[in-house]
């Protein structure tokens, strides 16, 4: 089908502005995550079925972010900014949930306004670079720091020390992406070290014991180091080509914890083997570097680092869980993205990627 | 407008895309970088330490786990089942899968009307089991409960009806003593058993024969690799070796003859034992009372077991294998048989019996049972009346050493050594006996009375079985058996000449065939020419005054006990038989007829 005739079959409709190839990308990793986690719910079709529903509702996010041009993004940043900042103080006050408060109750749905800030800081760290001039000097590079520093601390405040480092990260890609001086990155790289202490100090007594079992995760086999181990093992047992699918018995044995949300990962390798994880690993190569060059091309300074920003945090998740289920992390709840179970984060990154499709199809000014 | 479009000052787009662009791509190369060392890392657990990891996840998965074996069956002579596996049902609670514990075991007990035994029990088993193990709450649920439960079943979750094979003894009572019971395996039966073929099972036989036998009934244990989960529940069986069997067993014993013992001793307590006279092999062995094994396979309640352990009767007492009862006058062929074999006396040798009995120089007077004594009487007589000053005369001229001596080549004193557990060995009294166990002298006194079995000595059943057998015996017999092995059990022969075999043959005969036999009135019933010997076993030492002796009247427990030894046919002895009958007063009124009854059925076998 050319072109022009699909264009023109959505004549009445505002245009489709997705882009084939990262949609395409992304349709076959969400393909692979619904067998993963068919296999990991231990043959369950209805979590298949609420997963499908949850791609579909961000796929309608998908098309509707498209819609949004680039001014308007720029415009709504500080509003979706300083709301995302008050429902992060609301959660600290009325937030629910299982140990960590990271969940608001709005009566229909839950949901966490971390979230919100896995979008909003990108863009709003975009549109105040966006306003200056490039590279940013040391003012450009305080305000944005500050602007990812508040929300940084909230999130890691509920705690959720794994949302805290992607956003965190993310901004930082962000500034990177803004073309900070080399000085600049040299600085930002020995304060971050030097911070090491004084993160530790802060950290709260589970998150320090994480981080303690990932370092030695045999000291505590049964406990915390439970879930690292059973990870290694269960992708070292997959060898090159996989026990094949629904096979793993690390997975179906309930050896592996939360095998469908965080550690999907680990069934995969599990099942699918060496070959499985490069293939998925190459697709989110793919993704990203697809999603990069959308993101180069776009007409302005705010939607190229806005984009670059989404693609960081993207990479991010990838690299954190992948990171985590092969024992180089400590546990954090990241999970894979587009494969693990859950809706939130399948929203919020169809959402970004819709963004970085909307903006790169306004790249030129006719559009 | 926004104050991040107002102060922009200059913005080279051009320049901005392109430094953009670059970052971009450093961004790309360096992501790129980091998902292949993460590749990389997969690789290394994935290729590189695949063997560790593969193996780390089967020892996770695979558990190996033993099966019980099922027990051997033990059937009689004529192959009749005594105790064999039957279906039975249990029930069982997984107490992860009981929403709330204390409702459904209140609703159970609505059901079924648990004791609080039970319950107790179940709580003490439920702290040592983890949480997805089935925790049996009872065994063998009768027809009723069984329904019952069934309807109500599908609305309590985690309770469980499990099929099960169950040891049952269909003759319940009859047996008890001989076969014996299982009961459930504890932490003192692990110490005589090898742990690894235990432990799957769940019954070790406790008593008798079930005891005594228990590696060939046993059998052995199965192996089976199973598939578990992280909690250790059994996913799936992947290899299984199956268990071996246990052996069947054939035990000599005659369970139609025990009836017929047991009926004939009726509500008494006592003992029966019928021993073959050629092979050794036990045909009948009845100890009364006995008890239901089956309630000790089930777990006994409390209550129960403290009313068998406190009744007077003792029905837990096996009373063949560890009664001890003065032999009375049943050991009076044995004495007969030392005499002649040392030459004191001929059959022909002749007491005036008056009545009792004085050592020379002594005042004490041995009293003869019949005031005014017998007359003179040689050896059939006295045999055949029981006369007790012609057995003082002769203990007293023989002197305690020659009557232990040929008392012990009979086998007394010591084990037969049967095949059962708990055998008691008697006390077969000497000079040195007496010096180590009392340190005490032997008195001349302690030898007349030796000569009508009273004083120290004491037999169990079985042993005065068995002597009997070696008496009726031309060849020797084989130590007494239920099973018999391969290896033939070792044998006695007692030194008797069979001139003076025939003289102690013709005056047991006269016992019961004789015009004045003590035991003359079952000659009709047995129907063959047979020999025997009624004896009778003090409880209450009798004052030796004549007058104060006829004025007593002796309570019901303090009764003598009857004994009758004997066996038939007298010309080919076949079967060697004991009555002991607790409290029955005389041998010749209450436990001959007993001796008759088996020995009537007996002879009418064309085996025995």
């Amino acid at each position: 089908m050319n072109r022009t005739g699909w264009q023109d079959l959505f004549g009445l409709f505002p245009r489709p502005r997705i882009d084939p190839v990262l949609t395409g990308l992304l349709v076959a990793v969400m393909a692979i995550g619904l067998a993963v986690i068919y296999s990991a719910s231990d043959q369950d079709t209805g979590t298949v079925i609420r997963q499908l529903v949850r791609y579909g509702a961000g796929f309608a996010v998908l098309l509707l972010a498209t819609q949004v041009p680039a001014n308007v993004y720029r415009s709504w940043a500080p509003w979706v900014y300083f709301i995302g900042l008050l429902l992060l103080v609301a959660v600290l006050f009325a937030g629910v949930g299982r140990g960590a408060q990271r969940w608001l109750d709005l009566g229909i749905v839950r949901f966490q306004p971390a979230e919100i800030m896995k979008l909003a800081v990108p863009m709003m760290m975009a549109a105040w670079l966006h306003a200056r001039p490039l590279p940013p000097g040391l003012f450009s590079i305080g305000g944005a720091l500050a602007l990812m520093a508040v929300p940084v601390l909230l999130i890691a405040r509920q705690p959720d020390l794994g949302t805290a480092v992607l956003v965190g990260a993310g901004g930082l890609g962000v500034l990177f992406l803004a073309g900070l001086r080399k000085r600049y990155i040299f600085g930002m790289a020995v304060a971050l070290l030097a911070a090491i202490p004084a993160v530790w100090v802060n950290l709260l007594d589970y998150q320090k014991n994480r981080v303690i079992t990932f370092l030695n995760p045999e000291s505590d086999p049964l406990g915390q180091g439970w879930n690292i181990i059973q990870s290694k093992i269960a992708v070292g047992s997959g060898g090159l080509t996989g026990k094949g699918w629904l096979a793993g018995s690390q997975s179906h044995l309930e050896f592996l914890p939360e095998p469908h949300t965080d550690f999907a990962f680990s069934v995969l390798a599990e099942e699918f083997g060496f070959v499985g994880v490069v293939v998925v690993l190459g697709l989110y190569l793919a993704i990203i570097s697809r999603a990069l060059f959308l993101a180069g091309q776009c007409r302005d300074s705010f939607s190229r680092m806005f984009c670059g920003g989404l693609v960081v945090l993207f990479f991010l998740y990838v690299a954190v869980n992948a990171g985590m289920v092969s024992g180089l992390l400590p546990v954090v709840g990241v999970p894979l993205p587009l494969i693990s179970y859950g809706g939130t984060s399948a929203v919020t990154i169809l959402a970004g990627f819709g963004i970085i499709m909307g903006l790169y199809s306004r790249r030129r000014f006719m559009t | 407008m926004s104050p991040f479009n107002t102060h922009r000052l200059i913005k080279d787009e051009a320049t901005e895309k392109q430094v953009f662009q670059v970052r971009a791509l450093v961004t790309g190369l360096l992501m790129g970088l980091v998902l292949v060392l993460l590749g990389a890392r997969f690789a290394w657990l994935q290729i590189g330490h695949h063997e560790s990891y593969a193996a780390r996840a089967d020892n996770n998965r695979i558990r190996i786990q033993a099966v019980a074996p099922n027990r051997g069956i033990i059937r009689d002579r004529n192959g009749v089942i005594l105790a064999e596996n039957i279906p039975a049902y249990r029930l069982e609670l997984v107490p992860e899968r009981v929403p709330d514990l204390d409702k459904t075991l209140a609703r159970i007990e609505e059901m079924i009307d648990l004791s609080e035994d039970e319950i107790l029990r179940f709580r003490q088993r439920l702290g040592r089991h983890r949480p997805f193990e089935r925790i049996s709450l009872r065994l063998n649920l009768n027809e009723e409960d069984l329904a019952r439960l069934a309807v109500e079943r599908h609305d309590l979750p985690g309770v469980e009806i499990q099929p099960y094979l169950t040891r049952h003894y269909p003759f319940g009572e009859l047996l008890s003593h001989t076969v014996g019971y299982v009961g459930r395996l504890d932490t003192a039966d692990l110490q005589r058993v090898n742990r690894e073929n235990y432990r799957a099972t769940s019954h070790i036989g406790k008593t008798g024969i079930e005891r005594s036998y228990e590696e060939q009934l046993h059998g052995k244990a199965g192996l089976e690799r199973v598939e578990t989960n992280a909690s250790g529940r059994v996913i799936q069986t992947l290899e299984r070796t199956d268990p071996q069997a246990g052996q069947d067993l054939r035990l000599s014993l005659d369970v139609e003859l025990q009836q017929i013992a047991s009926e004939a001793l009726g509500a008494r307590a006592g003992a029966v034992v019928g021993l073959s006279v050629e092979t050794g092999e036990v045909l009948v062995l009845v100890s009364k009372p006995g008890f239901n094994p089956n309630l000790f396979v089930h777990g006994i309640s409390q209550d129960y077991y403290s009313a068998l352990l406190q009744s007077p009767f003792r029905p837990l007492f096996n009373r063949f294998l560890s009664g001890a009862y003065e032999p009375g006058s049943t050991i009076k062929p044995f004495i007969a048989l030392a005499g002649l074999e040392n030459g004191l006396i001929t059959p022909e040798s002749t007491v005036h019996s008056v009545g009792h009995f004085r050592i020379p120089g002594q005042q004490r007077r041995y009293r003869d049972w019949r005031r005014g004594g017998h007359g003179i009487v040689n050896l059939e007589r006295a045999l055949e009346e029981s006369v007790n000053q012609y057995f003082y005369q002769l203990a007293y001229d023989l002197g305690i050493d020659p009557i232990s001596e040929k008392l012990s080549q009979f086998g007394f004193g010591q084990p037969t050594g049967i095949d059962l557990p708990g055998e008691n060995s008697g006390v077969l009294p000497s000079r040195e006996w007496k010096r180590a166990r009392l340190g005490e002298p032997w008195y001349p006194g302690e030898t007349v009375i030796a000569g009508i079995g009273q004083g120290y000595q004491v037999v169990t059943p079985l042993q005065l079985a068995y002597a009997t057998a070696l008496l009726a015996s031309e060849n020797p017999v084989p130590r007494p058996r239920l099973v018999q092995q391969n290896s033939p059990a070792e044998s006695l022969a007692p030194r008797v000449s069979s001139e003076h075999r025939q003289a102690v043959f013709d005056g047991l005969e006269a016992v019961i065939h004789g015009s004045r036999g003590t035991a003359r009135a079952i000659a009709p019933t047995v129907g063959v020419p047979m020999a025997g010997k009624t004896g009778t076993s003090q409880v209450y030492a009798r004052p030796q005054d004549d007058d104060e002796r006829e004025r007593l009247i002796v309570p019901d427990h303090l009764q003598n006990h009857a004994l009758f030894a004997g066996f038939a046919p007298l010309d080919d002895p076949k079967i060697a038989l004991v009555v002991v009958v607790e409290h029955g007063g005389g041998g010749a009124s209450s436990a001959a007829p007993v001796a008759a009854s088996v020995l009537q059925r007996a002879m009418l076998e064309p085996d025995s």
